[in-house]
């Protein structure tokens, strides 16, 4: 099914300039940070400086003494209402899921877990008087290796172990595919720890007047913490408010309940005076959830012709020192993406879900699909050489056919639709493939000191999170709809509610050109509302490129309802029967006599007054629609990369990046392609310069942005990027945009990096693939062939 | 507290400050700038960026006393009447998504076409390398770049 759209697509498609720019532009933004409330106080928190400690003694009293300091506290201060911060998916019956205080009371379990707090009448005041505050800590060995931590004599991160659950999946006849397999390879790859940093840090203000709280949060998911903070810390729903104002980037990281969110409520509380916090960049780095962390191991059975016949893989996954949000169910996401577009007999999949006294991980940007996408590509690299058969050609004598969806693979997921030939042929033409083939065997000939690497990635991933019947057999603690509501203004304008609350992603945008489309009403005319739970009382939030699928098909549907009342009452007014109506670019007309027509404005005002509406009619055209799709959509594409890699010192330069994907139908080109760029970046710095990296005693030594090195202008390629179009299932046929970049491009860059050092021996190098480390790689494979005597 | 006058935006500001306020926090939390936020504690990400004296810095490295005596520029008082021809380009490129980072880039990008009115891709992307952006992927933002420098932002 395509879309069906019955109003003039006008709006679809059109690369409308962003309503949200210009505030942003000229800086009239309302960061949380921005916040200033009469009477505010602002919080600062001491953190743990060990990875892992018993907590002995904490004395708070002599911050007291200090200048503009009105209260401080320590964990022990919270211990009768703060609770255990939630985790909403539970994947196993049996999982270990260890109490989480928001303030730790007993014990820190990482580096930067808070053990107190000093509340003061500014922000200098209070970091100030952090100095005065004496923690009495009895270290215990921290848990660093998830390789060893479930070892029997390993330390214990908690009283119940180092396993928090062990989760399986299988489908075929793994044994029988594997025996007698021609070709079987087994790999093992490393998902180095990343951190998110969005632009923004985080910031947090909580006001209670009476019983009633409003939190203001740099959040992505205002709906869900609402939710959270009276499910689990007891303040009764309708008097919670929360706000994400704008909110400066997330990508997954502010998909989360945080312990400051918590503590900030708490303490205004306690305090009886609205309180901020916000976050230095350090305290970010150690204290929003991380990404990936895995080792992966991965096995593929293949036939002499390449035909894949099953495929094996075995997860550690770090969970860090808690269970956060969504900690456990991030691999898990993963779990059905290792066969990506590849049709194979059988599959099996295993991941350890592994405490260790660092931050915990949860979601970023793909959580899940990058690391499996990235060991699935990297593989059928590694297949393609050891059989002789060209990477591209190989995967095409796996893939599912364009004629052969909806195809349901060996996870029991039905691709509705794709076309990995068309994306693969376009992409091969924009890069100059059979160019650049020939480049690098000359390159190769001549034994250039630079070499050229071709990198692969016919990528797909799972996204508009999803259906609420699919997440609960996953034992999700929610649902996946989302909801959207028309508001039609008595002058024939039109606000619209989305549930999807935006950080940069350009809802109030794209959601005007759907609307404008169904409704047939101005662009200009349309505002979108969101990030305010008293705005928009319903929704499950951003992430998991969920907001246009889910989201976007809720509005579709918000639409429709508003055009049928519009339509009984357009029907009163030309007095014609409803049948013989039909609406068109924003008017009612009688068929066959288009003089006799009402435009939507006209209704929105005659049901405003209300003086001569149909008996029963009510006087509204609101609507309120909520959709819960019943499948997940299935974006792929082709990405191509080719490095020039400097044998002699190990330095990578990416010479260009072709992207073609396919997120069907495109409301919006320019966001789309803008989404496409930032998510290969983001993809890019993983491949070649981010990672979260802990010394041995488990202090994160990436805590800056001088350590962690988030990649600027100069450290990234130009992308070329083109689009191929096959509709999703959906009424839009939308896809999902915001995870599609990241998830294809790291196993793009680091295959080209392998694919020039090939000659050299070179058959796998570890993320990021800094300098030193590919050198290294070069040099390993040169002594191991000249020790072992080899040619 | 030591006295500082400061013209910010155009306006003069006379205030008693902390030698120890940063030059971005006398901004945003004095003078109520808002528009100019803090990313990062170390400058590397360059969200704070603002022209002293017609030269770009990092306004979270530069202490309020610093700026006495000296004319500020913030990403609010860019435009004059109408938007900056920088300004323009970023929205009219899509170079911004989230917009943390964009006050900072925008001011950043004026002062590298002040220095080089027609700067290449690699100059665009060297001058740039103190501003980071999470969100776009730099290629938008180095097209709103040319965009402006084409525009003859620079005259």
């Amino acid at each position: 099914m395509t879309a069906t759209i019955d109003t003039p697509a006008a709006e679809l498609g059109r690369a409308r300039l962003r309503k949200e720019d210009a505030k942003l532009i000229t800086g009239q933004t309302n960061w949380t940070d921005n916040i200033k409330l009469t009477g505010m106080l602002h919080l600062a928190f001491l953190r743990s400086p060990y990875a892992h400690a018993k907590i002995t003694r904490v004395d708070v009293s002599g911050a007291l003494s200090q200048p503009g300091v009105i209260a401080a506290f320590s964990g022990a201060d919270f211990a009768g209402e703060q609770g255990s911060l939630p985790c909403a998916w539970p994947v196993t019956p049996d999982i270990v899921i260890p109490p989480h205080p928001p303030m730790a009371v007993d014990e820190v379990r990482y580096v930067g877990e808070a053990v107190a707090v000093v509340v003061a009448r500014d922000r200098y005041a209070a970091a100030d008087a952090l100095a005065s505050i004496d923690v009495d800590y009895e270290p215990l060995p921290p848990v660093l290796d998830i390789r060893t931590a479930l070892d029997e004599d390993s330390p214990k991160v908690h009283d119940a172990g180092n396993k928090s659950y062990e989760w399986v999946f299988a489908n075929g006849d793994v044994d029988a595919a594997f025996r007698d397999a021609p070709v079987v390879l087994e790999r093992n790859y490393r998902q180095q720890r990343l951190i998110p940093c969005a632009m923004e840090p985080r910031a947090v203000v909580a006001q209670w007047i009476g019983d009633e709280v409003t939190l203001w949060s740099a959040t992505q998911i205002p709906h869900v913490l609402r939710f959270a903070l009276s499910a689990f810390f007891g303040i009764p729903e309708q008097n919670v408010r929360v706000i994400a104002p704008d909110v400066g980037g997330g990508f997954g990281s502010k998909l989360q309940v945080t312990a400051e969110e918590v503590l900030a409520v708490l303490i205004g509380r306690k305090v009886g005076k609205p309180v901020k916090w916000n976050e230095s960049r350090t305290e970010g780095n150690q204290t929003v959830h991380h990404g990936r962390d895995q080792w992966q191991r991965i096995k593929i059975a293949a036939d002499t012709d390449g035909r894949i016949r099953g495929l094996e893989v075995d997860l550690l996954a770090d969970m860090g020192a808690y269970l956060m949000l969504v900690t456990p169910g991030v691999p898990l996401l993963g779990a059905f993406m290792f066969p990506a577009i590849y049709k194979m007999d059988a599959y099996s999949f295993k991941c350890t879900g592994v405490f260790t006294t660092k931050m915990p991980t949860d979601a970023y940007r793909g959580a899940g699909r990058p690391e499996a996408t990235f060991a699935i590509e990297r593989i059928m690299d590694e297949l393609a050489d050891s059989l002789g058969i060209e990477p591209l050609e190989l995967r095409e004598r796996n893939w599912i056919k364009h004629e052969e969806f909806p195809y349901t693979t060996i996870c029991g997921l039905t691709y509705d639709s794709g076309n990995y030939e068309a994306a693969t042929a376009k992409a091969k033409v924009l890069f100059d493939y059979d160019g650049l083939r020939e480049e690098q065997r000359l390159r190769n000939e001549r034994g250039d000191k630079v070499r050229l690497g071709i990198g692969i990635s016919t990528f797909t991933e799972m996204c508009g999170l999803a259906p609420s019947r699919v997440l609960g057999s996953l034992s999700y603690g929610a649902g996946g709809w989302e909801s959207a509501s028309i508001r039609m203004l008595p002058t024939g304008k039109v606000e619209v509610v989305t549930g999807s609350s935006a950080h940069g992603q350009g809802h109030e945008t794209a959601w005007s050109q759907i609307v404008a489309d169904q409704l047939g009403v101005p662009f200009e005319d349309i505002r979108v509302l969101h990030g305010d739970t008293q705005v928009s009382p319903k929704g499950m939030d951003t992430y998991g490129s969920r907001s246009l699928a889910v989201g976007g098909i809720a509005l579709v549907g918000a639409c429709d309802k508003v055009v049928a009342k519009a339509k009984i009452i357009a029907a009163a007014m030309l007095e014609a029967s409803e049948d013989d109506l039909e609406f068109s670019a924003g008017r009612f007309s009688v068929k066959g006599d288009p003089e006799a027509s009402k435009s939507i404005q006209e209704v929105a005002l005659a049901t405003f007054a209300a003086h001569a509406l149909p008996d029963g009619v009510e006087p509204s055209l609101d609507s309120d629609a909520t959709y819960d799709p019943d499948n997940f959509s299935f974006p792929h594409g082709t990405h191509l990369c080719a490095t020039e890699v400097d044998t002699e010192t190990g330095f990578v330069k990416i010479r260009s990046y072709v992207a073609v994907d396919d997120v069907g139908v495109v409301v919006n080109p320019l966001i789309v392609e803008g989404q496409v760029h930032g998510g290969i970046a983001q993809g890019i710095a993983q491949a070649l310069y981010e990672e979260g990296v802990y010394d041995d005693a488990g202090n994160l030594l990436t805590t800056t942005l001088a350590d962690y090195l988030v990649p600027s202008a100069a450290d990234l390629p130009s992308y070329k990027t083109e689009r191929t179009e096959t509709p999703a299932s959906n009424r839009l046929g939308v896809k999902g945009v915001g995870e599609a970049g990241t998830i294809a491009s790291t196993p793009a860059v680091v295959n080209a990096i392998v694919d020039a050092l090939r000659p050299f021996g070179v058959r796998d190098v570890t993320m990021p693939c800094t300098p030193e480390r590919v050198w290294r790689a070069i040099q390993a494979v040169q002594s191991s062939e000249q020790s072992g005597g080899a040619a | 507290m030591t006295h500082i006058t400061v013209t910010v935006d155009g306006v003069k500001y006379a205030d008693q400050v902390e030698p120890r306020l940063l030059l971005v926090h006398y901004l945003r939390e004095v003078v109520g700038k808002t528009g100019t936020p803090v990313g990062c504690d170390t400058s590397n990400c360059g969200a704070c960026t603002v022209l002293m004296d017609g030269q770009s810095v990092k306004s979270c490295s530069v202490l309020a006393v610093q700026a006495d005596g000296s004319d500020v520029t913030t990403i609010e008082g860019l435009a004059n009447g109408e938007l900056h021809p920088v300004q323009r380009a970023f929205h009219e490129e899509h170079a911004l998504q989230c917009g943390y980072c964009t006050p900072g880039m925008i001011m950043a990008a004026t002062d590298l076409l002040r220095d080089n009115p027609h700067p290449t891709e690699e100059e665009i992307r060297d001058g740039l390398e103190g501003n980071l952006c999470r969100c776009t992927g730099y290629e938008n933002i180095v097209r709103a770049v040319k965009r402006a420098a084409e525009a003859g932002v620079a005259q």
